[in-house]
């Protein structure tokens, strides 16, 4: 089963990446543009017989080692098409 | 007194500290290798600094699932003595046995240069020999040190004497909370620190204010 894992720096928490993309974009002569913010997307294919067991097993992997909850908060998609 | 340093794959200050550590025990430090699951015996157990894993995924999140961090986590549990140097700080916040996160420095820059540190609590074993709020100079080399917890954790931090050294308020480096340049954990036993006190321990080298560090360690565990 396929899955894509979504994971943003909590709101709160200070994001100079998405700040410096921010400035670039502006420097770039993009106007109106009021916040970035950057994150990362993970894909996954793991061996699952449903999508609950699916989705428990992703969720342990981002509690475990996938996002680091104190800054991080992580969104879990999975591709049921496939 | 023995010291154990643990060697990640991408480990780079490893033998720099084995260094300091022999010079002050006069025993060379048992060199353990992340994928082993047997610490030697130790009194001060060492996470060095340096990129372990590439810093894949976030500084520090791969190497505190290594094999050999069970033990560590186990044996500092127990009250063994744990320094974390840079990176060695970024594992031990991934690995729960220091609250926090080290994150980006806040102007995305790589930083390497001395920087002013205050001696912020002197009773934990790696500080005895410094003076409570002295002064001294070690260096940091870190992209990601900027130190953020939540406001209930940073006050729980000053408020237990746990913030155990703190950049001096016009040099703090990476934009850490607080100023934080190194924390303890509750029993003071567990230091996570991000300047290199290993990279000034020599005249040689500029200096020997992070020298203390080594030896004080000697007089408080032997």
């Amino acid at each position: 089963m396929k899955a894509t894992v979504k994971i943003t720096l909590k709101y709160g928490v200070l994001d100079p990446q998405g700040k410096a993309i921010e400035k670039s974009l502006g420097q770039l002569g993009f106007s109106g543009v009021n916040e970035v913010r950057q994150g990362k997307l993970i894909e996954l294919d793991i061996d699952a017989d449903t999508p609950e067991a699916a989705e428990k097993q992703i969720t342990e992997m981002c509690e475990k080692l996938l996002a680091n909850t104190v800054i991080e908060n992580y969104d879990i998609q999975l591709n049921l098409a496939e | 007194m023995q010291a154990s340093v643990i060697v990640f794959p991408g480990s780079n200050c490893d033998r720099d500290v084995a260094v300091c550590l022999e010079a002050a025990t006069g025993k060379k430090p048992n060199m353990v290798w992340h994928g082993n699951s047997d610490l030697p015996d130790s009194d001060v157990i060492v996470l060095p600094g340096g990129f372990s894993y590439g810093d894949y995924l976030r500084c520090g999140s791969m190497a505190a699932n290594s094999p050999i961090m069970k033990e560590v986590v186990l044996k500092a549990q127990k009250g063994t003595a744990v320094l974390g140097i840079c990176n060695g700080f970024q594992v031990l916040t991934e690995c729960g046995l220091l609250p926090g996160v080290l994150m980006q420095n806040a102007d995305l820059n790589f930083v390497c240069r001395n920087t002013r540190l205050i001696v912020d609590n002197n009773t934990t074993p790696f500080t005895g020999l410094y003076q409570q709020g002295e002064e001294v100079v070690i260096p940091v080399a870190h992209n990601e040190g900027n130190y953020f917890a939540d406001d209930e954790t940073l006050d729980e931090l000053s408020g237990e004497g746990r913030i155990v050294l703190s950049y001096a308020p016009e040099d703090n480096p990476n934009g850490a909370c607080k100023n934080i340049a190194g924390i303890c954990d509750a029993s003071g036993r567990v230091l996570g620190m991000m300047p290199h006190p290993e990279r000034r321990a020599e005249t040689a080298l500029g200096g020997e204010d992070g020298k203390r560090m080594f030896t004080g360690l000697v007089e408080a565990l032997s």
